[in-house]
C-alpha cells in the first residue's frame, strides 16, 4: 500500500479458468493498485478442430456439425453455412423456409440476450437478477424445443430449407410466449436500468468510443452500443429480413445519448429482445404457405451439392454480431475450404481499450459485456513439442498470402 | 476466585463456544434458505453449513508453496478463537456476559477487528495475487466501517450516560436499560438512525454482498480465502459463523435487549429456554433485514464506492443520529419528557 509498491506494477493472471470467465481465455493484467494499467489476452484455449472435421464431411453432414460450434447459437452457424452452400449450388430456398429460419433465429436471439443479462447480473454480484432472468428465459427455451425438438443444437436448418414446419397449433404457443416477454420487457428494463447499484457499476464503465469501435471492426450489440449503426438484418438482409422492417437498435434512440459503456450494452441487448418479439410476430402473420425445403430427398440434395463448384459466403447477424462462413466447393463430396469467423472474433480486441484504466472490480462485467463466445472463436492453437508459440503479424500475413495462393491454385 | 468459580467460568465459556459455533452455523443455514426462497430457488437444507464444515474438516489441508506457512496456518486459529471470544463479553438471552466484569462494548468493538486482521494476515501470507488484493481490500473496508461503528457505540453509550446510568459502556447496563426507554421522541429518531447505521455495517463485517469486495467470487475467485482448503478453511468458515452470531448478538444486546421472561412469569429453566429461543428469533430477524434482504437486492460495490459509502454517507447519517440524541438531551427537560 506504500508509495513504492504503487509504482511497481504487479501482474494478475485471470484465466484460462476463473469464475469471472464463462469460457476459457487467458488474461494477464498489469495492475497499479486497483487500476488496470495494461492488459494482454491469449485466446486459443478451446480449439476443437471443427473445420478440420468439416472438411472430411459432406455439406449435409456439416450443417449438423455447425450446430455444435456454439452452445447458444444453435441456428446462426448452420444458417450461415447453409446460405454459403446454397449460394454455391444455386439452390433457391422456399419463402416459407426463410420465414421459419427467421422465427427460430429471433427466438435464439431472445434466449441468448436473456442468458447474457443473467450472466451480467451475476458478474456484478446481483444473483437475484440472474435467477430471475434465467427463469424467464426458460419460456423461450420451451418454445424453441416445441418448434425444433431441441433446447440446444436445434438441428432445424438444412441446406435448402428447414427440417420442420410451424403448424397452426404452434402459433398460439409462440404468441403466448411473445406476450409474456412483451409484458415483462418494461419490468426487466426497469430492473436493470433503474437499479442504482447497476447504474453505479455500469455507467461509464468499459467505455468503447465510436472511433475505436469502427477501427477495431466490432460487430453486433458491442458496436451498436458505441453508436455504430450496423446490423446485417438492416444492411444486408438475408432469410426473410428483406420483407421485414428491421432497424438497428441504438442506445441514443432510447436514452437520447450514447456513452458506449457497459450500461449501453445492457440497453441494446434488452431492447433487442423486444425487437425480436416484433419480428417474430410480423413473420407469423406474413408467413406464406408452401414447401419448407427446396429438396426433400437428401440423396438428391447431396448430388446437387457434389456437383457444385465455386465459393460462397454466408453472413448472419448472430446475437453477438456478424457471423461469417466462407465455403469453397470443388465438385467433391466435402468442401475444399471452410472458414468460420464467429462474431466474438471481431469483438475480442475491443477488450483492450475497454479494460485499460478500469478497476479490478470492473474486469468481470467488462469482459462479459461483449458476450464473448470463445469456443466459437478459437480456430487456431499452435502447439509444437508441447510448447505453445505465438504468431506475429508478419507470420500471419505470410501464412494468409500462402493460403490465398493455394486457393487460387 | 476460588477453583470452583474458575471451573464454573470455564464450563460456561465452553458451553458458549459451542453455542457460538452451532448457533452461527444455524444462522448461516437460515440465511441461505431465506435468500434462496427470495430468489425463487429451493436452496440447501438448513443444516447444510454443518454438513459442509464436517466435510471440510475431513479434506486435505493444502499450504501453497510460496505461502508463509506459520502465518498461513495461524491466521484461521486466531480468527476462530477471537470470533468466539467476543461472545464471552456479550449478553446472550437472559444470560449476562460471563466475562462482563472484564470488558465492555469498546473491547467488543476492538475484538471484532481481530478476525478481520487475521484474515488480512492469512491473505497476505497466501502468496497469491488474488488473496493479496483481497487482503488490501479487507483492510480498506475495515478502516471504512470502523468510524461509523464508533459513532454508533459512542452515541448509544453517551445517551445512556446522559440519562444518568452508571457504566454506560458496560454491556450489562446497556442490556438492562434499553436505550429506547431513556429517550424522548427526538432521541428515538436518533437511536433508530444509529440502528440503521449498525445494520448497514453488518454486511461489511461479515463480507456479504454488497460489501464483499474482499472475497468477490467473480472478481477474485474468493479473494482472501482463495488458497485456503480443508481444516484451515473450515476454521475460517466457523469463525465466520461465530461472527455472524456475535454481530447479531451485539445488535440485539444494544437495541433489542428485551427478554420474554421479564414479561411472562415462567419457572427458571423454562424461562431460560424461552429466552434463548426468543434471542435466536431476534437474531434471525436482525440478520434477515441487515444481511439477507440486502444481499439479494443489490449488486456488489466497488471498493472506492464502499469507502465513500461508509466514510461520507453513513458517517454523516450517524452524526445526524448523535445530533438528534444531543438535541433530545437538551430538549427533553424543556418538553418534560425523556430524562
Amino acid at each position: 500500500m506504500s508509495g513504492e509498491s504503487k509504482k511497481a506494477p504487479y501482474r494478475v493472471p485471470i484465466g484460462p479458468n476463473h469464475p469471472a470467465l464463462k469460457e476459457p481465455v487467458m488474461f494477464t493484467f498489469e495492475m497499479e493498485g486497483e487500476v488496470v494499467r495494461d492488459v494482454d489476452f491469449a485466446p486459443g484455449q478451446a480449439h476443437r478442430g471443427i473445420e478440420w472435421m468439416g472438411m472430411r464431411r459432406n455439406p449435409v453432414q456439416i450443417v449438423h456439425l455447425t450446430d455444435r460450434i456454439c452452445g447458444i447459437c444453435g441456428v446462426v452457424h448452420s444458417l450461415s453455412f447453409s446460405l454459403a452452400v446454397e449460394q454455391i449450388a444455386g439452390i433457391e430456398v422456399p419463402e416459407r423456409a426463410d420465414y421459419i429460419r427467421t422465427i427460430v433465429h429471433e427466438f435464439e436471439r431472445i434466449q441468448s440476450h436473456l442468458l447474457w443479462a443473467g450472466v451480467a447480473a451475476h458478474e456484478l454480484g446481483f444473483d437475484s437478477l440472474l435467477y430471475l432472468t434465467w427463469r424467464v428465459r426458460e419460456e423461450a427455451m420451451d418454445v424453441i424445443e416445441n418448434l425444433t425438438g431441441n433446447r440446444v443444437n436445434y438441428g432445424i436448418v438444412q441446406v435448402g430449407g428447414v427440417r420442420r414446419d410451424i403448424v397452426p397449433e404452434q402459433h398460439a404457443i409462440i404468441e403466448k410466449c411473445l406476450a409474456t416477454y412483451e409484458g415483462l420487457l418494461d419490468t426487466l428494463l426497469s430492473f436493470f436500468l433503474d437499479d442504482r447499484t447497476i447504474r453505479m457499476r455500469c455507467r461509464d464503465v468499459g467505455v468503447l468510443s465510436r472511433k475505436d469501435a469502427v477501427e477495431l471492426c466490432t460487430v453486433g450489440p458491442t458496436a451498436r452500443a458505441s453508436g455504430v449503426n450496423v446490423d446485417l438484418r438492416q444492411d444486408y438482409p438475408y432469410a426473410a429480413y428483406g420483407d421485414l422492417d428491421v432497424k438497428a437498435v441504438l442506445p441514443d434512440r432510447y436514452l437520447g445519448e450514447t456513452h458506449g459503456d457497459v450500461y449501453d450494452r445492457i440497453v441494446v441487448r434488452l431492447l433487442e429482445v423486444g425487437q425480436s418479439c416484433q419480428i417474430i410476430r410480423q413473420c407469423l402473420s406474413e408467413m406464406p404457405a408452401g414447401p419448407i425445403t427446396a429438396e426433400e430427398k437428401l440423396v438428391k440434395l447431396l448430388a446437387t451439392c457434389k456437383k457444385a463448384t465455386g465459393e460462397g459466403i454466408g453472413r448472419v447477424e448472430a446475437p453477438r454480431g456478424e457471423c461469417l462462413h466462407y465455403v469453397r466447393m470443388e465438385g467433391k463430396d466435402s468442401p475444399a475450404s471452410w472458414k468460420v469467423k464467429a462474431s466474438s472474433y471481431s469483438n475480442l480486441m475491443s477488450w483492450i481499450p475497454m479494460l485499460r484504466g478500469s478497476q479490478i472490480a470492473d474486469i468481470p462485467i467488462i469482459v462479459a459485456s461483449i458476450d464473448p463466445c470463445l469456443s466459437c472463436t478459437d480456430r487456431v492453437a499452435i502447439v509444437q513439442d508441447n510448447r505453445r508459440s505465438i504468431l506475429t503479424k508478419d507470420d500471419l500475413h505470410r501464412l494468409s498470402a500462402e493460403k490465398t495462393r493455394r486457393l487460387q491454385g | 476466585m476460588t477453583p470452583a468459580e474458575i471451573a464454573l467460568l470455564a464450563a460456561w465459556c465452553a458451553a458458549l463456544s459451542l453455542f457460538a459455533l452451532a448457533g452461527g452455523l444455524l444462522l448461516s443455514g437460515i440465511d441461505r434458505k431465506l435468500a434462496a426462497h427470495m430468489q425463487a430457488r429451493i436452496g440447501p437444507p438448513i443444516r447444510q453449513p454443518f454438513i459442509d464444515t464436517v466435510k471440510l474438516l475431513q479434506k486435505e489441508n493444502v499450504v501453497p508453496a510460496n505461502a508463509i506457512p506459520w502465518l498461513f496456518s495461524a491466521a484461521p486459529v486466531v480468527a476462530l478463537v477471537s470470533s468466539v471470544l467476543v461472545l464471552f463479553y456479550i449478553p446472550v438471552a437472559s444470560t449476562m456476559p460471563v466475562l462482563g466484569a472484564y470488558g465492555d462494548l469498546v473491547l467488543v468493538m476492538y475484538l471484532l477487528t481481530v478476525p478481520a486482521l487475521a484474515l488480512v494476515a492469512g491473505g497476505f501470507a497466501s502468496g497469491s495475487p488474488y488473496a493479496t488484493i483481497g487482503a488490501q481490500r479487507e483492510m480498506v473496508t475495515m478502516i471504512a466501517y470502523e468510524f461509523p461503528l464508533a459513532i454508533v457505540v459512542i452515541g448509544v453509550a453517551w445517551r445512556l450516560g446522559a440519562a444518568g446510568i452508571s457504566h454506560p459502556f458496560a454491556l450489562q447496563s446497556i442490556a438492562a436499560n434499553p436505550v429506547w426507554s431513556v429517550t424522548g421522541p427526538l432521541g428515538l429518531a436518533g437511536v433508530f438512525i444509529l440502528l440503521v447505521v449498525l445494520a448497514a455495517i453488518t454486511p461489511a463485517e461479515l463480507s456479504r454482498i454488497p460489501f464483499d469486495t474482499q472475497e468477490a467470487e467473480t472478481e477474485l475467485a474468493g479473494g482472501l480465502l482463495v488458497e485456503y482448503s480443508g481444516r484451515n478453511l473450515a476454521m475460517f468458515t466457523l469463525a465466520q459463523a461465530a461472527k455472524t452470531l456475535v454481530l447479531a448478538a451485539v445488535i440485539v444486546a444494544v437495541f433489542f435487549p428485551w427478554n420474554l421472561s421479564s414479561f411472562l412469569a415462567m419457572p427458571g429453566l423454562l424461562a431460560q429456554a424461552a429466552d434463548l429461543l426468543f434471542f435466536l428469533l431476534k437474531a434471525v430477524l436482525v440478520l434477515f433485514f441487515a444481511v439477507t434482504l440486502v444481499r439479494v437486492a443489490m449488486a456488489r460495490f466497488r471498493i472506492n464506492e464502499l469507502v465513500s459509502f461508509y466514510w461520507v454517507y453513513l458517517s454523516v447519517i450517524g452524526l445526524a443520529g448523535i445530533v438528534l440524541l444531543m438535541a433530545d438531551v437538551v430538549a427533553g427537560p424543556l418538553a418534560g419528557v425523556g430524562v
